[in-house]
């Protein structure tokens, strides 16, 4: 019988490893010129997708809005064995918080009709963990959050652990379901050298379109059904063709906008130094002990 | 989604677990009755559970000047689909202006479930909550009395104000620890508006089939002083003087989560933004470059001792003590002179 599982997944920009070209003179951090990369808990969550398929049968494919450049990360999740990917790709998309996004991205899940529906817990670009169940929400879907662990799944319903921090919870629920993934769930595969001789030809028609201006040999509906016939196209999905509510979508959809943004600037306090030695660290721990800061 | 709604009160979600109250509602009962304060309404605690009536009493202590209390059997064990349920209907019925909730593991369940059905904004995680105004600079329009949403985003390394001027209510997760709990006054009495409920097995779109939950092997957020250790702390042997320099400081150790990946020490000890956030008299960071990640849970520490070989790690500059040196000479020293009291 098999699952279709989709998984929800965001490129985003590496908050993780700042390096210093990516640093300002004034101590900020330049955001452009951080490396994109694949959202590290959508890893997991693909890889707990891949690994209901290699069990019980299936399919899956991969989603997420995003600008054209998102296609080498689905590029990326085709070499590690999803066997489609979809690119929401619109202007109107611009802006859109947790609550436009999750609408936009429900309205493209509801076309692909899965079984189980399945995205990282969180992305380090905001740290939010609301989009997860945002989608479920608006798929009138129930949302198993922070799973770690597909403990059963017997064609009608799921049974998941889930870390809590503080301890776990094991809970049965039908499907469809929505799941978010938790990076100590699994280790995510590594992509696969036979899949990325296969799949670095795929591409998405915003690609072809940008080859056939250079080339005027290319046929972008020519090219586009060639590669969807050898199962190479990435799909490239508008709000149109979604019928998404525009009202819903983009900054018109989203409550929350942003009042400020600071950048945190690592600045100096009054500080002393202490000399590292025995009378140095002697004189620290007296003006501790005096201002009743311990002892 | 609700109209705009001055009149509106402020609401805190009151989590508990088992009948007993959480830590982060009364966390922000001070934070809610400042907002409340300044807005010049009620603040409120959304009371939902089985058999939680006893737990009022305490917020009203903490400040509450009502609580809303829904039980009901269904109502036992926190799950999104009913708890939301319930939630949603109290929003619509009394439009509160602000609902906010811990960024708990239950909280960051909740809130989202609830922002999405209300079709109302929702920031996460929040590090501090204030009331202000905003212009939209096209337009000249000025909006009073909002809720200024503010969190770091970026993995720490912005910190934005987020608000929501036209759809209500405005909500926020507030991160645990961050606000300063309460003291009690027992002479406080809160207003008990007992709420009706209707649920059915319908409502309960999950089945709880077992739980377990440990106590944490060590209580960061209670400690006045907390010595950390880093990656610099070179092996889990280094980091036994981690442990004996708070031992003799009564102090709780604790650590980087480079450190934890190391194997040095229990996750359970982790401070940062992926651990746990404290404000302790006294923080001394031996062996810790400073990421910005860890900077986001220890920064409000009212002193910090920075001790580490490199002079240009970015603890130092929110250090207030610098000790520029080997960790392995320093602390052994500083152990000594606690010890004779110099």
């Amino acid at each position: 019988m098999g699952y279709h599982c989709v998984v929800l997944v965001k490129q985003v920009p590496d908050t993780k490893r700042i390096t210093g070209q990516a640093m300002n003179e004034d101590g900020t951090v330049n955001r452009a010129a951080l490396p994109a990369i694949f959202n590290p808990e959508d890893l997991n969550a693909l890889e707990m997708a891949l690994e209901i398929k290699d069990n019980h049968g299936g399919s899956v494919t991969v989603i997420t809005m995003g600008l054209p450049t998102a296609a080498d990360m689905l590029r990326e999740a085709l070499y590690r064995g999803a066997d489609r990917a979809v690119l929401i790709t619109d202007r109107r998309c611009a802006a859109s918080d947790t609550l436009a996004t999750s609408y936009i991205l429900s309205c493209g899940v509801r076309k692909l009709n899965p079984d189980i529906v399945l995205c990282g817990r969180q992305a380090i670009d905001g740290d939010t963990a609301q989009v997860g169940p945002q989608t479920a929400e608006k798929l009138g879907l129930p949302q198993v959050t922070y799973v770690e662990h597909i403990l059963k799944l017997d064609g009608t319903t799921l049974v998941a652990r889930r870390n809590l921090g503080n301890g776990w919870q094991e809970v049965k629920t039908a499907l469809p379901a929505l799941l978010t993934v938790v990076d100590s769930a699994n280790e995510p595969r590594a992509p696969r050298a036979l899949r990325l001789m296969k799949y670095k030809a795929a591409q998405c028609r915003i690609e072809i379109e940008a080859m056939a201006k250079d080339d005027p040999s290319v046929d972008v509906e020519a090219m586009c059904k060639m590669l969807d016939d050898k199962g190479l196209l990435i799909h490239q999905w508008d709000l149109d063709y979604l019928g998404a509510d525009l009202q819903w979508c983009g900054r018109d959809g989203s409550p929350t906008k942003v009042h400020r943004i600071q950048s945190v600037v690592l600045t100096a306090k009054e500080a002393k130094d202490i000399e590292p030695t025995q009378s140095g660290i002697d004189a620290m721990v007296h003006e501790l002990i005096v201002d009743h800061t311990i002892g | 989604m609700i109209e705009v709604n001055k009149q509106g009160e402020v609401w805190i979600f009151a989590e508990q677990h088992a009948g007993k109250l959480e830590e982060v509602p009364v966390e922000l009962m001070s934070k809610g009755r400042e907002l409340a304060d300044k807005l010049n309404v009620p603040l409120a605690a959304v009371l939902l559970g089985s058999q939680v009536a006893d737990q009022c009493e305490r917020l009203g202590h903490y400040g509450a000047d009502k609580v809303y209390l829904a039980e009901h059997p269904l109502l036992e064990h926190y799950q999104t689909g009913s708890y939301a349920k319930i939630i949603c209907g109290l929003i619509e019925k009394y439009k509160p202006q602000i609902v906010l909730y811990g960024a708990s593991p239950c909280g960051r369940d909740l809130a989202p479930r609830v922002a999405s059905t209300m079709r109302a904004g929702l920031t996460a995680d929040c590090t501090d909550l204030q009331i202000g105004s905003h212009e939209i600079k096209k337009t000249g329009q000025v909006f009073d009395n909002l809720l200024l949403q503010i969190r770091p985003a970026f993995g720490g390394n912005i910190i934005a104000t987020i608000i929501n001027y036209d759809r209500w209510p405005q909500m926020a997760t507030v991160r645990e620890g961050v606000m300063p709990m309460p003291t009690p006054n027992v002479s406080k009495k809160a207003q008990v508006v007992k709420e009706t409920v209707h649920l059915s097995q319908d409502d309960l779109a999950i089945e709880i089939l077992a739980e377990h939950r440990q106590q944490r092997k060590v209580n960061l957020k209670a400690s006045r002083v907390i010595v950390a250790g880093g990656a610099g702390v070179g092996s889990k042997d280094n980091f036994k003087l981690i442990w004996d320099l708070a031992h003799c400081l009564g102090a709780a150790p604790g650590a980087t989560r480079a450190a934890v990946d190391l194997g040095f020490i229990d996750r359970d000890h982790q401070i940062g933004q992926t651990g746990t956030t404290v404000r302790p008299i006294l923080y001394v960071a031996a062996g810790i470059s400073g990421a910005i990640q860890h900077q986001a849970g220890m920064s409000e520490s009212q002193k910090i001792i920075a001790i580490n070989n490199d002079p240009e790690a970015p603890i130092f500059s929110i250090a207030h003590y610098k000790v520029v040196g080997d960790l392995m000479q320093v602390i052994p020293m500083m152990i000594k002179a606690i010890k004779e009291k110099v």
